[in-house]
């Protein structure tokens, strides 16, 4: 292929990745390191880097949009980061060590994995019960927006979401996703913060997080512009028009289809990684 | 006491939100600028992304990039807007610190101080152990 053609179809596959991650809510970033390297036979890494580029564009880009609905909580966000952005950087240097095979594997079996989540419905008991001292002393608990006004929150097991926070911040570095689906797990299940502050929350520390495994892979040569170029304006042209229609559309039909995608895309993945495709 | 502050902190929240979106159209548009250069200059050369060669020294540094950017190639250029979007969320963690300076939240203060640190050592650290 030549450069035009090249970047025109890496443009569009990734708009419509970008577009069906945002209307589905389960990322478009995840489904882009395997369409690169099946479709596109592009290697590895570099895909992972272009990935990286466009994660921390749909994280700033749609932060606005999450801002306003104020449900964000900065001071949870912040003290995650710091088990997120060094987790980053560990995943960031395990790239350069670990085979391009096992990267597949671990790739495959985490799409498998945030399709399964996506499909399971929470069963949370609310419990009242005296928050963790430490997230009282660490100042978390808040408030957000309902429909009768400000509801108070309590944050609970907080050593538990910081260790899952570091899990998530090593895959992302490693894989070159958000890993968004990990992140609302230890803040939803694990710390019992409200699924909406949650999920903003989480947006706002995927930016941060991916930009901490950016600069390694900037230094290590992963980071190509000609492919970065049409990856990271094609999904982030495709998200915004995706939360744009998001309210409007009934997504469920969608979201089993992209569900469908993301596991066939994941065996696929684990198939190539066992088979020493990469 | 804790509504009124919950309120600053939205205004705030709303501004570095703003600030952000500022940041991705800018350095979009920074992209798109060297890609109309880098399509114009040579559409018809073949790419091959199957091997891994890893990129030339001017386009893994912060300082490689930008001086080669402004020496007008179009690659470079396209780079130095990656580079600008990567450095959205660094500018985003610097306003957190100065909000939590102004509120005088020194434990928060500390938890930004070492996310900036990691940040900063990720984008220049390659200038410390080189």
């Amino acid at each position: 292929m030549n450069v035009l053609e090249f970047t025109f179809l890496v443009w569009a596959g990734s708009l419509v990745a970008g577009f069906l991650g945002a209307l589905t809510g389960l990322g478009g970033g995840v489904v882009l390191v395997p369409l690169l390297t099946i479709f596109f036979h592009v290697d590895l890494r570099y895909a992972i880097g272009a990935s990286l580029v466009s994660v921390i564009a749909t994280s700033s880009g749609s932060a606005a949009a999450y801002v306003k609905e104020g449900f964000s909580n900065i001071r949870i966000g912040m003290f995650l980061e710091i088990a997120t952005t060094l987790g980053a950087l560990l995943g960031a240097y395990l790239t350069a060590k670990v085979p391009a095979s096992a990267i597949a594997i671990i790739f495959g079996v985490m799409l498998v994995y945030s399709a399964y989540v996506s499909r399971r419905t929470r069963p949370r008991t609310e419990v009242e019960a005296p928050p963790d001292p430490l997230a009282t002393k660490l100042n978390m608990n808040g408030t957000f927006p309902d429909t009768s006004g400000l509801r108070s929150y309590n944050v609970y097991r907080v050593p538990t979401g910081f260790g899952v926070m570091l899990g998530a911040g090593t895959l992302s570095g490693l894989l070159g996703i958000g890993s968004g689906a990990l992140k609302v797990v230890a803040m939803d299940q694990a710390m019992r913060i409200p699924f909406k502050v949650s999920t903003t929350t989480s947006n706002f520390m995927i930016g941060v997080t991916a930009a901490a495994s950016a600069g390694v892979y900037l230094s290590r040569g992963y980071i190509d512009p000609g492919l970065a170029m049409p990856v990271m304006l094609g999904v982030l042209i495709g998200s915004l028009m995706g939360t744009r229609v998001l309210v409007k559309t009934q997504t469920k039909l969608l979201r089993l289809v992209f569900s469908g995608v993301i596991v066939l895309l994941g065996l696929e993945m684990l198939f190539k990684g066992f088979t020493g495709g990469f | 006491m804790t509504f009124r502050r919950e309120l600053d902190e939205q205004k705030l929240e709303n501004l570095i939100a703003q600030l952000l979106r500022a940041g991705v159209v800018a350095s979009a548009l920074v992209v798109i600028a060297g890609a109309v250069f880098y399509l114009g200059t040579h559409p018809r050369s073949w790419v091959d992304f199957r091997t891994f060669r890893g990129e030339p020294e001017e386009l893994k540094t912060v300082h490689g990039i930008v001086s080669c950017a402004f020496s007008g190639q179009a690659r470079c250029i396209m780079q130095l807007g990656l580079l600008l979007l990567i450095a959205t969320p660094v500018a985003r963690v610097i306003f957190s610190a100065v909000a939590f300076t102004i509120e005088g939240d020194r434990m928060y203060l500390l938890f930004t101080l070492i996310v900036l640190a990691v940040l900063l050592y990720s984008l220049f650290g390659s200038f410390l152990t080189a």
